[in-house]
């Protein structure tokens, strides 16, 4: 038997047993044939992939975002069935609950027309109070039996299941939608996007466990700073659904604001700063907010860092009374930062967040010494979800 | 709303596709094996033609296969375990166990076995994870 090529010559060895079925099989035709064949073969090859190229990668494509459903399909699944297991578990009824839940994960918001925006933000935050509202309703016609802290949860653990909903239908509509029209550039802006509605599902999927149990989570940095800050001192509640206590720091006085814990909740710090400026008359050295930031990639998690400005997410609302309520008397506004990303600011807390507090709340002491007169009044607010941390 | 939720991963691949796949298997197998026998015959750039032709069809069928199963298997939420620490405030007594529904940073818990006057207290609530992130060198 002659050599065979190198190292596949293992499995030609044992093909070589083939032949003589093969030559009674097939009749090989002459190599002369055959390289005719192939060139043939060749030349079809690359006149399918001029006019056809791009068809193919569009089906690749659509394969592609096909699988990215599949997957967004069970996190929305799974989510839905957290809820329904949670509200049973803890609300202990009797009906099920599940076609309550199919109804809530159906609500929408619809924001106030913006063609002439003087005053829209109260507009904004009128519909988002009747929102908050019916939403905890709808709660605690789901689960009667639940206290206050536990509506909280359930109210956090449906929205995040609401958002898995939303999203999983909207991949699917530009799917269908561009499967039926055979238009690359719908498929094509999608598939772009799909890795980062991937993580923002998958981060949403986390929020939802970690709701679901009453953990704390990357956003409860600020609130878990401002309840280490305030423990042990008294607390009274501040309109709305937040608390605020008197804690003496570094000779001065801080009144120390988050939302009310335990429960998932991000209180509106708008209103309660502009509280407590008002029962001071404006006498305010500083306000320093303190929130968890987004991080850009290769920044560590759980960093530091400090700013000027109100350090403050969500729908703008609150950003905005904050601003107006400082800039009335004049009071500088600084800012603490913890920086995560988006996925870590909505999934149970890491240890680095975690650990991170005590590094912010020198920077904070730091800014009062530095910013600040003995005997100052300052106004320390810690924003974010209060899910899982008390005060 | 569907009420019944699918069991992920399975038939998610259609028929047809794997119809399709397994042909060019069978078909790279035959080039292999007609290759082989080419070669033995002494028609060296055919076999040449056709073992590159059987190796490129089996190498693409077997990566549609993989391919599909892996993202089969890529449906999975992580769950690394939430940790609660508890602390006693005065002899500075420390644990850490498992998170407990109804934990949270705060919350006071039975007195200390220690000094009995006092109540532990939850510190810190924090899920570990374990994995290294990727390194760059920037
Ligand atoms: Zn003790």
């Amino acid at each position: 038997m002659p050599t065979v090529l190198g190292e596949d010559g293992e499995i030609l060895n044992t093909l070589a047993v083939l032949p003589a079925l093969e030559n009674e099989l097939f009749q090989l035709p002459t190599g002369d044939t055959i390289s005719q064949i192939l060139s043939m073969l060749f030349y079809v090859v690359f006149i399918v992939f001029l006019f056809y190229g791009q068809r193919i990668q569009m089906y690749v494509m659509i394969r592609e975002v096909e699988g990215s459903l599949y997957k967004l399909k069970y996190i929305r699944d799974e989510g839905r069935k957290t809820a329904i297991e949670t509200i049973k578990e803890i609300g202990k009824t009797q009906t099920d609950p599940s076609a309550r839940v199919d109804r809530y994960l159906e609500y929408f918001t619809i924001s106030p027309q913006s063609m002439d925006p003087a005053g829209i933000v109260y507009k904004l935050d009128h519909i988002l109070d009747v929102r908050d509202t019916r939403l905890k309703d709808e709660v605690k016609l789901m689960a009667p039996a639940v206290d206050e802290v536990q509506t909280n949860n359930l109210e956090n653990t449906l929205e995040a299941a609401m958002a898995l909903n939303y999203i999983y239908k909207v991949v699917r509509h530009y799917y269908i939608q561009g499967k039926k029209t055979l238009s690359l550039y719908t498929i094509m802006q999608l598939q772009m996007i799909l890795p980062l509605v991937m993580k923002e599902a998958e981060a949403y999927a986390n929020a939802l466990k970690a709701f679901a149990y009453g953990q704390p989570i990357g956003d409860g940095a600020g609130p878990l700073l401002a309840a280490k800050l305030m423990h042990g001192y008294e607390v009274r509640k501040v309109p709305k659904d937040c608390v605020v206590a008197t804690v003496p720091i570094e000779g001065r006085t801080a009144l120390v604001i988050k939302a009310e814990g335990p429960g998932g909740n991000v209180g509106k710090p708008g209103d309660a700063v502009k509280a407590v400026i008002d029962e001071n008359n404006g006498q305010i050295a500083s306000v320093i907010m303190i929130d968890a930031g987004l991080k850009l990639e290769g920044e560590g998690v759980g960093e530091v860092a400090e700013g000027i400005g109100a350090a403050i997410g969500g729908p703008g609302v609150d950003q905005f009374k904050i601003e107006e309520s400082i800039s009335q008397y004049h009071i500088p506004i600084n800012a603490v930062i913890v920086k995560e990303d988006i996925g870590d600011a909505v999934s149970p807390m890491r240890k680095e967040i975690s650990d991170a507090i005590d590094k912010a709340i020198e920077r904070v002491k730091s800014v009062i010494l530095e910013r600040t007169k003995e005997g100052d009044k300052v106004i320390i607010v810690g924003v974010g979800n209060t899910i899982g941390i008390g005060q | 709303m569907s009420k019944t939720a699918s069991a992920p991963g399975t038939a998610k691949i259609s028929t047809f596709v794997l119809l399709t796949v397994l042909i060019v298997l069978a078909l790279s197998i035959v080039a292999l094996g007609m290759a082989a026998n080419a070669f033995l015959t002494g028609q060296e750039i055919v076999a040449g033609y056709l073992a590159v032709i059987g190796a490129i069809a089996m190498t693409l069928s077997v990566y549609v296969l993989i391919q599909s199963r892996r993202h089969v298997a890529n449906i999975k939420i992580a769950n690394p375990a939430m940790m609660t620490t508890i602390e006693c405030r005065k002899c500075g007594f420390k644990n850490v166990r498992e998170f407990q529904r109804g934990d949270y940073v705060f919350k006071e818990l039975e007195s200390c076995q220690k000094c009995l006057d006092t109540k532990m207290m939850i510190t810190a609530i924090y899920k570990e994870i374990k994995e290294k992130e990727k390194q760059y060198p920037f």
